[in-house]
């Protein structure tokens, strides 16, 4: 299938892009990885009139742990973040970036584009969701930073607006005794999730949840944090019951649809496996 | 509006003016005339496209526009074997009949290619896993992985060192 | 444990395959990769309904795209007669571009022809059709109750296509209401596709100097299509030339022909150049021939220590709409029968009603002979549902249930003739391979503290190769297959079959069958398939057939050559053809064996006159 025709234009840096899109709006495109916009061009879906190509600009290929934040540059691809050492003890970060789409297509692919698409059933949002990242959006009024929680608005749909970039998601770094996990549920690699889970705990010395962070993705329109399933964690000691009571509530607030992948009801409890499986591992990490 | 770029195929230079729209996997198979990178779907979901950028980097050229790879390298399938000689992968495709149709077995290759760059020593859960981008409808993926290995012992092995 | 395998010259001997060198090398000949000068692109406009009346079709947008030399609708190709093309049960139609009405989801409507592929893309998307939807019905089931007619063009307005049946119905009732054990279970095997990884294409080049059509095609069966062509066109078949180049996998899919076929052809017909199309694997997925979707109720009764007394089966065949099914025209239901699997069943009966639905078309031989997996499927499952009923170990009930070797040659009750076997001791065999018995041991211990596990057997017995000519065709053309060998002067030759590979390895297996018969060395046996103009008329390759139909061909052109040789051999040699045997790979006088020759020599003898170029230079 072939793309519809398009504008083209190459952004040496981060003005020269946002100059770039000024005069088309909506009709314009950032392209940096392309490995959902261009599968969404090849199949007529999206049909941008100008796609600016940031790939170019060295600046913002960067994954660096620095003032509180890990942060991550616009270009950056999954597979550094895969790859990358020091992000290993970042265990939710990790565990997600070893799992989205396909081997190949990480190389090419860059988390902040993830974000800016957007797709209902995109692990990069959920992940983001549970990690308290933060986005940050230039453009030709200036900078500004977007918690993901207001970033995500609906399907496909961001924070970021016409004429307007991301150049960086930055991920605050968690205090110690914290851990995650990134599970998911696929046919087969490559596919969307069937559902997904998120998760990231904080324990005292005693044990005891002082932080906690549950998402869920590619059950409802976007990815999702349920906060009612964090505030059954938050205070407790992470016994199995209470582990269960968190994971049956984020079943109860998913609302997944019927499709090839399984029914909403087999899903909805796919959300409390999920979530389950991704506490009990992150429990495991710090008890290692 | 046309675009005019330079795409450094099997170390030689391709020039071309080309609409922004053409994937490289076209631009591969029509421009540079190589056809033995393939197009098997429409959603980046098969690998028989699979091509390795500057040396290391496999990418999927049906979801690349060629203009992002201006200025870049690409090697493809055609670029493996050195002066007739085929590369350890083909040999290795061949010895333990990782082939049937042939159609995946391009992008296979390159996707081997580029994981043996990154780790030369992969066992076969890595192999799996590494190739679990590229789709085979014939082989069953044994042999596949069997022609992996074998390339990648072969490629540790320094030439001329006995045994 | 392993198998032994006889060792012979070139057959039992393991080599690397010959066809690999320019697969690896990326230097295939795929359809894609074909490029003829002036050539031109199709694309096809799509229907998004299922089921819908066409009140118009408005191709001028498209018309005036620059690049755009032609739009197809079916009132074209009405005017050339080629708006509908048969199927393979010979008994149906299909529309090339719909008609009135479109069937399935994404039907073809119309085709675009342009200079590139984008603009032709580009195109098909401005050509605008009316449609006013009406009710789809994509179950069977509903199918059944002729509330939504699929099929307004057949004279029957019903959507129930056909009944098949063999057996004994009444034996088999009384025997199921009269067991001890009757278990029946609703089996769905699901509608699938082959998705072989390079997708169906078509290059159709016309040319109006010699009258001849050329068509590079991805067709697991040249010779058939072309005769279809010639019979569809009118085009007289030696006008005809298909050639079918390296394909990226077939699995039944590419034996149909398909619309965006039929307007390629026209359209190269009509502007006097090349007109390729390849279709995207969207519509590989949606419109081209799917496998099996097959609704079968599986009946079994046994005595309450686990004999089998009775099996029937009844099948809703969901078969899209159109019937479309790849069967042989006495088999509608394909090689069904062969549902008593590998048991000795007293009595059986299956039956099958075949429904229209607004589906895409299909009912290929996928992986497998004509409607056998779907079989295959019904009675192993059935067999391990009674094994639980009766609280028996499946292999057990298997065991006590195979067809016994003294039974052999066995009659089923479904009308197979099953020559051979020897059905326990190949079980036992397996059973020794995988280690049952710790199997079932491991299964025991993880189930005692909750863990699930369970071991999969299924013994299948499979009916392939077709086939005798007087059971088996395709859309009447007979399932025979033939073969063509020629030997050089030096002993290398070329072989060809009506076969076509898309995968299997035919340029080496081929190569071995005939180096076997003949002492030659298979490097230098050349094979060639797919090329109507050289290759001997076969029905191709799809349903496990090649080996035993193609295959078999080549041992007796082989063993004809082999005895044309003798005499030349037996003149070489200077005794009479009776003295002559053949033996060790060679010629040999017998009682003298140091008095030989070999068919390489013969080869050669065959061409010249002695002194020959060799001997002369001695």
């Amino acid at each position: 299938m072939f793309p519809t025709a398009f504008d083209y234009v190459r952004a040496r840096s981060v003005d020269e892009a946002i100059a770039a899109l000024q005069p088309h709006g909506a009709d314009a495109r950032i392209l940096a990885g392309g490995q959902s916009l261009i599968p969404a061009m090849r199949y007529r879906l999206a049909r941008p009139a100008v796609l600016v190509d940031i790939n170019p600009i060295q600046d913002l290929a960067y994954l660096r742990e620095e003032d509180g934040y890990v942060r991550v540059g616009a270009t950056t691809r999954d597979v550094t973040l895969e790859r990358s050492s020091f992000l290993a003890r970042f265990t939710l970060l990790a565990d997600c970036s070893a799992l989205v789409a396909d081997p190949v297509v990480r190389h090419m692919g860059t988390v902040v584009g993830s974000l800016c698409h957007n797709d209902p059933a995109g692990d990069w949002p959920a992940t983001a969701l549970a990690a308290r990242a933060e986005v940050v959006i230039r453009g030709p009024g200036g900078t500004r930073v977007v918690p993901i929680d207001q970033f995500i608005v609906d399907s496909y749909t961001t924070a970021v607006g016409d004429g307007e970039m991301a150049t960086e998601v930055r991920f605050p770094i968690p205090p110690p005794r914290t851990a995650g996990a990134y599970e998911k549920l696929e046919r087969k690699v490559g596919d969307f999730a069937t559902a997904a889970a998120a998760v990231r705990i904080t324990l005292d010395e005693r044990g005891v949840c002082t932080a906690a962070d549950v998402a869920i993705t590619a059950l409802g329109p976007t990815a999702m944090r349920v906060p009612e399933a964090e505030r059954i964690l938050i205070g407790q000691a992470l016994t199995d019951e209470v582990i269960e009571a968190a994971a049956v509530e984020a079943s109860r607030f998913a609302t997944p649809s019927s499709d090839g992948r399984g029914s909403a009801d087999y899903k909805k409890d796919m959300a409390r496996v999920l979530v389950g499986r991704g506490l009990r591992k992150a429990l495991q990490r710090l008890e290692a | 509006m046309k675009q005019r770029v330079s795409i450094e195929v099997n170390g030689q230079k391709v020039e071309a003016e080309v609409e922004p729209r053409l994937l490289l996997a076209y631009f591969l198979r029509e421009v540079a005339g190589l056809t033995g990178t393939h197009v098997g779907c429409d959603s980046s979901s098969c690998g028989c496209c699979v091509v390795v950028m500057d040396g290391s980097i496999p990418v999927k050229s049906c979801t690349m526009f060629a203009v992002m790879a201006d200025g870049h390298a690409i090697k493809t399938v055609e670029g493996l074997a050195v002066g007739g000689v085929l590369h350890p992968l083909q040999q290795a495709f061949w010895d333990q009949h990782g082939l049937q149709c042939g159609f995946c077995t391009p992008g296979m290759m390159l996707s081997a290619y580029a994981m043996l760059q990154h780790q030369p020593n992969p066992t076969d859960a890595e192999i799996r896993r590494f190739l679990s981008g590229n789709l085979c409808r014939c082989t069953g993926y044994q042999n596949i992985v069997k022609a992996v290995r074998q390339a990648a012992e072969q490629l540790a092995t320094p030439a001329g060192v006995g045994g | 444990m392993s198998v032994e395998i006889k060792q012979g010259h070139a057959m039992g001997v393991s080599m690397k395959r010959k066809e690999d060198p320019r697969l690896i090398q990326g230097k295939g000949r795929f359809l894609d990769d074909i490029v003829l000068p002036r050539m031109l692109w199709q694309a096809i406009v799509h229907s998004p309904y299922a089921h819908a009346r066409i009140k118009s079709i408005d191709t001028s947008a498209a018309l005036a795209v620059p690049g755009v030399k032609a739009v197809i609708t079916a009132k074209d190709l009405q005017g050339l007669n080629l708006h509908y093309i048969p199927t393979f049960h010979g008994f149906d139609k299909q529309m090339v571009l719909a008609i009135d009405k479109v069937v399935y989801q994404y039907q073809e409507v119309a085709a675009v022809v342009a200079e590139t592929r984008q603009i032709a893309a580009d195109a098909a998307e401005l050509v605008e059709v009316e449609y006013e939807p009406l009710d789809a019905v994509v179950s069977p089931f509903e199918a059944a109750k002729d509330q939504v007619i699929v099929r307004e063009d057949r004279d029957q307005k019903t959507n129930h296509i056909y009944h098949w049946e063999v057996g004994a119905r009444a034996d088999t009732d009384t025997a199921l209401a009269g067991s001890a054990k009757h278990i029946k279970q609703r089996m769905w095997f699901q509608r699938c596709h082959p998705a072989p990884l390079e997708p169906c294409g078509i290059l159709a080049d016309f040319n109006a100097a010699t009258g001849r059509l050329t068509l590079y095609l991805t067709s697991q069966a040249p010779h058939a299509h072309r005769t279809v062509v010639s019979l569809v066109t009118g085009i007289p078949e030696d006008k005809i030339h298909i050639i079918s180049p390296d394909l990226g996998g077939g699995f039944g899919n590419k034996v149909p022909v398909y619309p965006g076929y039929v307007c390629a052809a026209v359209a190269s017909i009509v502007t006097g150049v090349p007109v390729k199309w390849i279709e995207t694997r969207t519509e590989n997925l949606t419109t081209t021939g799917f496998a099996r979707d097959y609704h079968m109720d599986v009946e079994i009764g046994a005595t309450e220590d686990g004999q089998l007394t009775a099996l029937k089966v009844t099948t809703l065949a969901d078969h899209g709409a159109v019937d479309a099914a790849a069967d042989p025209t006495k088999y509608p239901a394909g090689m069904f029968g062969i549902v008593t699997g590998s048991y000795n069943f007293p009595t059986a009966f299956t039956e099958l009603d075949a429904y229209f639905t607004n589906k895409a078309p299909g009912g290929v031989a996928y992986r497998c002979s004509f409607r056998v997996t779907e079989a295959s499927f019904a009675i192993e499952r059935g067999m391990d549902i009674l094994a639980d009923e009766l609280g028996m170990d499946p292999v057990a009930l298997r065991q006590k249930n195979f067809v016994r070797k003294e039974q052999f040659p066995y009659s089923s009750p479904l009308g197979f003739i099953y020559d051979s076997g020897d059905y326990h001791a190949t079980l036992q065999k397996a059973l020794e391979g995988i280690g049952y018995q710790d199997l079932l041991a491991e299964q025991a211990e993880k189930r005692a503290r909750g863990d699930l596990m369970g071991i999969g057997i299924s013994t299948f017995t499979e009916a392939v190769g077709a086939g005798p000519s007087k059971h088996f065709d395709i859309m009447g053309l007979k399932m025979f297959d033939s073969a063509e060998i020629r030997i050089h002067p030096t002993g290398a030759g070329i072989v060809r079959t009506g076969a076509k590979s898309q995968g299997q390895g035919h340029e080496t297996t081929w190569a071995q069958i005939v180096a076997e018969e003949l002492g030659l060395d298979p490097q230098n046996l050349m094979v060639e398939e797919g090329d109507t103009d050289t290759a001997p008329y076969g029905l191709g390759t799809y349903a496990s057939r090649s080996t035993p139909v193609a295959g078999a061909a080549l041992s007796m052109a082989a063993r004809r050559i082999r005895e044309k040789a003798r005499k030349i051999a037996a003149h070489v040699l200077e005794v009479g053809e009776g003295d002559v045997e053949w033996a060790d790979y060679k010629f040999q006088v017998k009682g003298v064996p140091s008095k030989s020759i070999t068919m390489k020599e013969v080869a050669f003898a065959a061409y010249t006159n002695p002194p020959t170029i060799t001997t002369r230079r001695t």
